[in-house]
Order: C-alpha cells, then sequence, then structure tokens
C-alpha cells in the first residue's frame, strides 16, 4: 500500500492505494466521489473521463498512486461555486444531451476539456473530439448540439432538437 | 406561445441535475457496512460436461469468504422463463432449466461455474483464478439449421434443440401458399438480422442483504422491473415471499431491454447473503457484460412476397430460424413469435399472410429483447423484401409503399396476423416524410456527391410497432405467464403537493419530468408540486415495468385513472366546503368551482380539508387524499412512421457515411416533445449501428470474437449525422385516456432498412444491378465486396 495525497475539486485529500488501484476506483471507493462511472474494461468508452492537472484523462487507465500531488476535477467539481449548473452541464440539460446519465459525467468533462482549447469547435470537431466517449441513449444528436451551445453558438438553425 | 407546463410542454428535465453533478445513485454507488463481493468462475469453452471442480486452493486466499458451487443450490429452482409458446401442433415449447451455477454441463462461453465471495473485489478475482474446473470438451452447437438437423444437444435431456416450431396463423397457411400459386410476380429474399449487444452504458450490478434478525432480503439491481424481479426470482427461485424480499433498481443507466430479465446473478447474491449472512456485491465489468448479457436479434430468414400484375401485394410468407442461445432468457420464446409474428402485415393491405418460426437452441449466451424486439426483424425482413420487389418489378419503391397501404379510413384495421391497428394515417406520414427530407432534391445532392466520387443512395422505409405491452387477457392466451398491466398510487399530501408512486421504471426515459406534466395538466397545478416515486418494491405498487414502450401508454393511463379517483374525491370535498352539490364543481387551474358562480376553493385548501377533517363529510367520506390504480389497456398501441436514409458509399474502399436521416413519426399525442425527439434520436443511432457498425460474431467454437469495445463497433459521435425527426403526423390512440402510442423503440425499429436500402440504391444506380442485399452490418469489407461482384 502507498499513501498518495491529491487536490480533488479543489480540496487536499489522501489515501492508502495498492499499486494497482485505479483512480476511478480510488475517486468511487476511496472518495465517494461515484459521480465518475466505469463502462468498460478496455478503455475506450470515456465514461470515467476527469480532467487531471488539466488535461482530460480517463481515469479507468491512470493508477492512482503515479498521481501523487496532482490536482484532479472530476464532474462533482464542475458546478457553480453556488450549486448551479456550469455552463456546459446547464447546456446538456437546456438540450436535452442525457437520458440515462450514465454516459455523462464523462461527456461533460470531455467537452469541457474539447472548449478550453478550441472555444468555437465545428460540429465535426466535436464529433471527432467525442469519438472516445460512448452514450448508447441519445444518438449524440444533442450532445452535439449542447457543446456547440455551450460554446456559445446559435444552435437554433440544427434540424429538430 | 409555447406552453412551459403540463402536457405537449417541452420541460427540461429535473433529473439531469443529479446526472449533470454526479449525484445520480446507480446500483454500484450502493454500499452496505459488512459488504463481500463476488467474481464468477465462467465457462471458457462453449460447450462441456464438468468433470471436477477444485475450489480448495481458492477457498485458501487472502480474504476469502466462501466458494460457491452448484450445491450450495441444492433444491433452488433455476432462473424461470415467463413465456410459454405453443408449436404447430400445440405441444408446449422445450424448456430446460436454467440454473444458478452451472449443474453438470456448461453450455456457453461465460455460462457460471462457481463464484467466489471474498472481503475485496481483488481478493475475489484473484482467487477466483484459483479455482480448478476441468471440462470435457463437447462440440459446439452453432449453425441454427445444422442444430435442429441433428448432432450434438444443447440439452440432452430435452431429445433436440428445437425448441418450438411455430406457425402463425396455422390456419393461413393453406390460402397463403394458395395465393403463391396464382401469383403474378414472387420476389423472394433471404437475409440474416444479425445479432447485437444491447450494451447499455452502466454494466449490470447485483446488490444482496439479507437481513438475519429481521429475516429478510434486499436486492438492489441493475434493472428495467424490479416487481418483475422480485416476483421471479421470489417465487420460481429461491422461494422467498414477496412481504420478505425487496428489490431496489435505483437509477439505472440504460436498458433496451437487457435489463428486463431475470439473472442468475441476481438470485446468486441474494442466496449468497443468506448463507454467509453478509451482503454480497456482484458488479459486471465491460468483458463478462458481453458474455451474459442477453443478445438480441439473431434470425436467419427467408421471406416471400406475392405481388399481382399491379404490384398490389397478395400473400406474405416467411420462415425463420430464431436462436434462443443456450438457455431460455425470460421473454426470450415471445420475441420472435407474438412480437414479430404480429407486424408482418406492417402497413401494408396484405390478405394473406404465414409466418413459421424455428426456435433453436445453441451454445451461446441466452438471446432475449433488444430495443424494438421481434419488431425491428419483421419490419426489416418486410421493408427489404418490398424494396426488392420495387425493382423487380419497376415500381417506385414509395409508390409501391403508398399503394398498398392501408387507407386512413379503413381503420380500425383488422391484420391476417391477428392484431386490430386502431388507429394511423400512412399516406399523411410519407407526405411529411417527402417534406422534411426533402426527397424532390436528392438528385441535385446525387450529383454533387458524384463529383466527390461518391456513390449517392436513397433509402425509404415504413414500420409499424405493437407497443403499450399489453392486454394481460390477451397475452395470457398466447403464453405469458404474467399480465402487463400497470399500476400508480397518487398521494396527496395535506399541503397540496403529490407524489405519484408508479410501477412504471425510468433509465433513461425522463419519467421524473413527463409524469408530472400529465398531472399538472389534470389538476392546474405547477409541475413542481408533483414527484414521482419508481424503482423500489418498497413503497411502489405491484407493476410490470418499463420496456416495450409501455411507460406512458400504459403506467400513465394507470396514473390518469388514479388522479381521475383524487379528483373525483376532491369535489365532493369542495362541494362539502361550498356547500354544494359535487356534480356542479369544476375544477380548472388548480381551482375549484361551482359551476355558474363565483364561489370557489382552490387546490391547497381542499387537500388541507382532506387531512385536516374539521369541516369534512366523515359521514360520508374518509378522511385522505391518496388513491390506487391498476390499469389494463385493451389494446396495443400502433406507433408508426416512414423513414428516410441518404448514404453516401465510397466505392474505392466500400465505407458507407450516413449523409442524413429523416423520420416522420405518428406517436399519437406527445406529453414532451423534447423527450420524444430525443428517444426517436438515441434509436436511430442504435438502428444504423446494427445496419452498419455492430454485430456479435461467434466463431465455430462457440468463442465470441466481438467481446469488447475493440471488436463490437458501438456507434460513435462522428457515426452519425444529426438527424430530422418529425412528430406532427398524429392519430391519437383511440383506447387509452391520453391517446399515446410510445416513442421508445420507433427509431430502433424504422432505421435499418433505411440504411440498408440506401446502400442498395447507391448501388444499383452505380450500375450494381446485380446487388440486391448485403447482410448487416454492412461493413467497408461486405459492401467493398459486393462491389466487386
Ligand atoms: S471506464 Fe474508462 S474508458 Fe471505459
Ligand atoms: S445518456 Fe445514457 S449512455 Fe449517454
Amino acid at each position: 500500500m502507498t499513501k498518495v495525497s491529491m487536490t480533488v475539486n479543489g480540496k487536499a485529500v489522501s489515501g492508502e492505494v495498492e499499486g494497482r488501484t485505479l483512480l476511478a476506483t480510488f475517486l468511487r471507493e476511496g472518495l465517494g466521489l461515484t459521480g465518475t462511472h466505469v463502462g468498460c474494461d478496455t478503455s475506450q468508452c470515456g465514461a470515467c473521463v476527469v480532467h487531471v492537472n488539466g488535461q482530460a484523462i480517463k481515469s479507468c487507465t491512470a493508477f492512482a498512486a503515479d498521481l501523487d500531488g496532482a490536482k484532479v476535477t472530476t464532474i462533482e467539481g464542475m458546478a457553480n461555486p453556488d450549486g448551479s449548473l456550469g455552463t456546459v452541464q446547464q447546456a446538456f440539460q437546456d438540450h436535452h444531451g442525457l437520458q440515462c446519465g450514465f454516459c455523462t459525467p464523462g461527456m461533460v468533462m470531455s467537452a469541457a476539456a474539447l472548449l478550453a482549447e478550441n472555444p468555437k469547435p465545428t460540429e465535426a470537431e466535436v464529433r471527432h473530439h467525442l469519438e472516445g466517449n460512448i452514450c448508447r441513449c441519445t444518438g449524440y444528436h444533442n450532445i452535439v448540439k449542447a457543446v456547440l451551445a455551450a460554446s456559445g453558438q446559435d444552435v437554433g438553425q440544427i434540424a429538430a432538437e | 406561445m409555447p406552453k412551459d407546463q403540463g402536457i405537449g410542454a417541452r420541460s427540461k428535465r429535473r433529473e439531469d441535475v443529479r446526472f449533470l453533478t454526479g449525484a445520480g445513485r446507480y446500483t454500484d454507488d450502493i454500499n452496505v457496512p459488512g459488504q463481500t463481493y463476488a467474481a464468477f468462475v465462467r465457462s471458457e469453452v462453449a460447450h462441456g460436461k464438468i468433470t471436477k471442480i477444485d475450489t480448495s486452493d481458492a477457498e485458501k486466499m487472502p480474504g476469502v469468504v466462501k466458494v460457491f458451487t452448484a450445491a450450495d443450490f441444492d433444491g433452488k429452482g433455476g432462473v424461470p422463463c415467463g413465456w410459454q409458446i405453443h408449436d404447430r401442433q400445440g405441444n408446449p415449447m422445450l424448456e430446460p432449466k436454467h440454473p444458478i451455477l452451472a449443474e453438470g454441463k456448461v453450455r456457453y462461453v461465460g455460462d457460471a461455474i462457481a463464484c467466489v465471495v471474498a472481503e475485496t473485489l481483488e481478493q475475489a478475482r484473484d482467487a477466483a483464478e484459483a479455482v480448478v474446473v476441468d471440462i470435457d470438451e463437447l462440440p459446439a452447437v452453432m449453425d441454427m439449421k445444422a442444430a435442429v438437423k441433428g448432432g450434438a444437444l444443447v440439452h440432452d435431456e430435452l431429445g433436440s434443440n428445437l425448441c418450438y416450431d411455430w406457425g402463425f396463423i396455422e390456419d393461413n397457411k393453406a390460402a397463403t401458399d394458395a395465393a403463391f400459386e396464382t401469383a403474378h410476380h414472387v420476389t423472394t429474399l433471404e437475409l440474416v438480422n444479425n445479432r447485437l449487444i444491447a450494451n447499455p452504458m452502466e454494466p449490470r450490478v447485483a446488490l444482496g442483504h439479507y437481513n438475519r434478525a429481521m429475516d429478510d432480503y434486499t436486492l438492489y439491481t441493475t434493472s428495467q422491473n424490479p416487481h418483475v424481479i422480485r416476483l421471479l426470482m421470489g417465487a420460481f427461485v429461491l422461494s422467498i415471499p414477496e412481504h420478505k424480499l425487496r428489490v431496489v433498481a435505483p437509477d439505472v443507466g440504460g436498458g433496451f431491454g437487457s435489463k428486463i430479465f431475470h439473472y442468475i446473478e441476481e438470485a446468486f447474491v441474494t442466496h449468497a447473503s443468506r448463507l454467509i449472512n453478509r451482503p454480497v456485491k456482484w458488479t459486471s465489468t465491460r468483458s463478462e457484460a458481453f458474455l451474459t448479457d442477453a443478445h438480441g436479434r439473431d434470425h436467419v430468414t427467408k421471406i416471400e412476397l406475392a405481388l399481382d400484375k399491379d404490384g398490389m401485394f397478395q400473400a406474405l410468407r416467411t420462415e425463420t430460424y430464431a436462436n434462443m442461445g443456450a438457455y431460455l432468457s425470460t421473454f426470450a420464446p415471445s420475441v420472435p413469435t407474438y412480437l414479430h409474428g404480429t407486424l408482418m402485415a406492417g402497413n401494408y393491405k396484405t390478405p394473406h399472410i404465414y409466418v413459421n418460426v424455428k426456435a433453436v437452441f445453441t451454445n451461446t449466451v441466452p438471446v432475449d429483447a433488444y430495443r424494438g424486439a421481434g419488431r425491428p426483424e419483421a419490419t426489416f425482413q418486410l421493408e427489404r423484401v418490398i424494396d426488392k420487389a420495387a425493382r423487380e418489378m419497376g415500381i417506385d419503391p414509395i409508390e409501391l409503399r403508398r399503394k398498398n397501404f392501408v387507407g386512413a379510413d379503413e381503420f380500425p384495421y383488422q391484420t391476417p396476423v391477428a392484431v386490430a391497428y386502431d388507429t394511423g394515417n400512412y399516406q399523411a406520414t410519407m407526405d411529411v416524410l417527402e417534406k422534411i427530407a426533402d426527397l424532390a432534391g436528392f438528385e441535385k445532392r446525387r450529383a454533387d456527391s458524384a463529383k466527390k466520387g461518391l456513390w449517392r443512395g436513397l433509402g425509404v422505409n415504413c414500420y409499424i410497432e405493437a407497443c403499450g405491452i399489453a392486454p394481460s387477457n390477451l397475452v395470457g392466451q398466447l403464453g405469458a405467464r404474467a399480465g402487463l398491466y400497470e399500476s400508480a398510487t397518487v398521494r396527496v399530501n395535506a399541503t397540496g403537493g403529490i407524489v405519484v408512486m408508479t410501477g412504471s421504471h425510468s433509465h433513461g426515459q425522463g419519467h421524473e419530468t413527463a409524469f408530472p406534466q400529465v398531472i399538472s395538466e389534470m389538476i392546474g397545478i405547477p409541475e413542481s408540486q408533483v414527484e414521482i416515486v419508481h424503482g423500489d418494491t418498497a413503497n411502489t405498487p405491484m407493476g410490470m415495468g418499463t420496456y416495450g414502450s409501455r411507460s406512458l401508454a400504459v403506467g400513465g393511463s394507470a396514473m390518469v385513472k388514479a388522479t381521475n379517483k383524487i379528483i373525483a374525491k376532491a369535489k365532493k370535498i369542495a362541494a362539502h366546503l361550498l356547500e354544494a352539490s359535487d356534480g356542479d364543481i369544476e375544477l380548472k387551474d388548480g381551482k375549484f368551482t361551482v359551476a355558474g358562480t363565483d364561489k370557489s376553493v382552490d387546490w391547497g385548501s381542499v387537500c388541507l380539508a382532506a387531512y385536516v377533517p374539521h369541516n369534512y363529510p366523515l359521514a360520508e367520506l374518509e378522511p385522505g387524499l391518496e388513491e390506487t390504480a391498476f390499469y389494463d389497456p385493451s389494446n396495443f398501441t400502433y406507433p408508426s412512421g416512414a423513414y428516410a436514409c441518404e448514404v453516401e458509399v465510397d466505392p474505392d474502399t466500400g465505407k458507407v457515411t450516413v449523409c442524413a436521416f429523416a423520420a416522420a413519426d405518428d406517436f399519437g399525442n406527445v406529453i414532451n416533445p423534447m423527450i420524444v425527439e430525443g428517444q426517436v434520436h438515441g434509436g436511430l443511432a442504435q438502428g444504423i449501428g446494427q445496419a452498419l457498425l455492430e454485430g456479435a460474431v461467434y466463431d465455430e467454437n462457440g468463442q465470441l470474437l466481438s467481446g469488447s469495445y475493440m471488436d463490437y463497433a458501438m456507434p460513435r459521435a462522428d457515426d452519425v449525422p444529426f438527424y430530422t425527426v418529425d412528430h406532427s403526423c398524429c392519430t391519437p390512440c383511440t383506447h387509452n385516456p391520453l391517446g399515446v402510442k410510445g416513442c421508445g423503440e420507433a427509431g430502433a425499429i424504422g432505421s435499418p432498412p433505411a440504411v440498408v436500402n440506401a446502400v442498395i440504391d447507391a448501388l444499383q444506380r452505380a450500375g450494381k444491378t446485380n446487388v440486391t442485399h448485403i447482410d448487416m452490418p454492412l461493413s467497408p469489407s461486405r459492401v467493398w465486396a459486393a462491389i466487386q461482384g
């Protein structure tokens, strides 16, 4: 067992982990941050995406022990300080970008990372960026629309919501 | 101005707030003090006799609490099948036992042989690897047509791999055959409806908790229908009376049918918890999900359509081999039969129809309902054969469909395959489609594609489905071992807020938002005053759950019925308060008024009076305001639609790109258009996935080759376009109070034939006239091979 300390959603945390403990497991089981989901075991689905030191990563592919000192943001850290939904979250609600909600934390984290890098992405760029996030419910229409809307673009012309 | 409350409003989903902030509560998020973890030892071969299970090494490993084998379930039942089919001779289907842990034989890769329960998940997994299992391998039964001719048996005691040979309707057979004899033209098509894996993004989880002090059980599980699980597991598997068994299905991350069924893991954790007197949790990995979640589709079909010289359909005949897998999953036998044969009339007037289905056991994962369940299989073959017939006869495919439609004035329409459609307007739906898909502009778009060296094609088709499942007495006659009503308890609180306890279950459908819209409309109070409770047998009335696009049509109707009882009682209270007769009381905008006067009392005051009955007609009326209703539908509902897909085919690589997809649906009345459109979008992606990407592939030894997201191609954001969807053509259902039909499966039912028709169209227009069919998924290699001829 190794001791790791991180800053998660702005709070200092620490815990004992095995060498094989994944970041996703540490967040969910160790810290009780169950918003980060695990949807696969081959690093394909993106339900587990979080930000580590400002980069979006799949938390099922990172070992917690390797991330001593890291700054981690999870879906639980995305709302505004007053508890209201952040921009990307709000756009997902406004445009019905989620149904069962299981892929949603990863989608939001992934979309937020895209917008940080590319504040006005095209539809094609959004679709390409979200390739690593599988959603089985929405058919992606409203997710793509939500991300474009979150970037401040007018989505009024996009085919029926 | 669009409405912002009630029926028809695009109310934003209230459940989103918790899902968007990481505050959802899915089954795997639940942990119980003292919990242990289960890891299954699963068969690595498709078929074999178990000669030895040695658990001794595993038992000594750190943290291991107990290693379970079939012996620990002595005297317990197998997981039951909920539907019994009778074959052409009237004999019941063959029905094997499906034990919790394998008894003597393994029958598919993934079949559970033993299970380790340990202090941690890692310890359980490590010890599971130390369980030694010796298996004498037997030949794997894989090919359905070969399997019914003899050879190895999946279940020796059954004496055959043929589960049933079903004819529908047997009495139609002679007349159908005769119509083929005299037909002007017969179009024949052989096709495969590819095997799919539902893949809800949340893998299955089951957490069993036996409480010795109370002698009761709680099962937390990823289910679409907790009451059904309680009934099946309690009554048939573990003999636990229902008052001692609580089943909770909290937030569930998608289902698409695969979470309807009662799985062995649920029974395992529940019983194991009793044996070790500690909670037991099992969380499926995605790899395990591929190997153990019920698969869908997997039909091999020959369909023949007889037409007269004008293209009028004369008769339809099909023969289908339907894969059941190794055991009968909960509703498996009903899928290729009553959810498939009954839909073979489609949107058309075909006088004679005969459907034959042979259901076959193979050494594969059990196959059961997946989004659409039987109806996509029916729609696909019918709409493909119509397209082929149109080409053969030189008739425009849309024209051929329009000629044969059931006319708007012909409803109710009795089909030759038992069901009677209540409403529809297929010409009008097709009109909408032609407009929203801009079919007139196709030739120009085709020319633009050609400039890029791409072959553009247009595929159009219709669909009909039977939803709102289902009239209990009818399905009882057809072999269902359950009723298919739905329930709701409407509890009005003293200060006027309402809680609805529903037997429906939401795993993405947005009931928590849409159901309050209905009540808000009925009473005239804000939606925010209504809360929906679902998913827990401890606090909801017995309900059958959510599948088959039934929640609103059946569950919503139960809620309306209960709310009507509430309103009737509230009017009596209001009448007393207003010193009037209850027949004169009107309810509008949350206010009770004596008709023709300005005397009124508001909703809140009536509710308060019900619970603080100081001024109250206690002699005639009980205090309180709470009502329960069960609703049993009198017919199925029949959503229908017309879909159009445009594709570009790259002739050099065979790659197909979906450029545009338009869906014109008739769902009857719509409560929340935003949610309805989202349901269609999701279905379309799944249908496009089936047509172009997805396929569960086994090798001849029964190894699942497509066992992960690296091998099973899920549709991703850049595989699909923005869709154009429209549900303005509305013929309300005539037999439920909301006039709703259901929208959950339409997209997945209607889209595969549109995509395939489009690809064939592209190839035909490019001169590849010998290509009349390609089996799904239309992968680049298959399309490329077809182009090469
Ligand atoms: S759980 Fe990390 S990619 Fe699927
Ligand atoms: S909302 Fe269910 S998987 Fe995306």
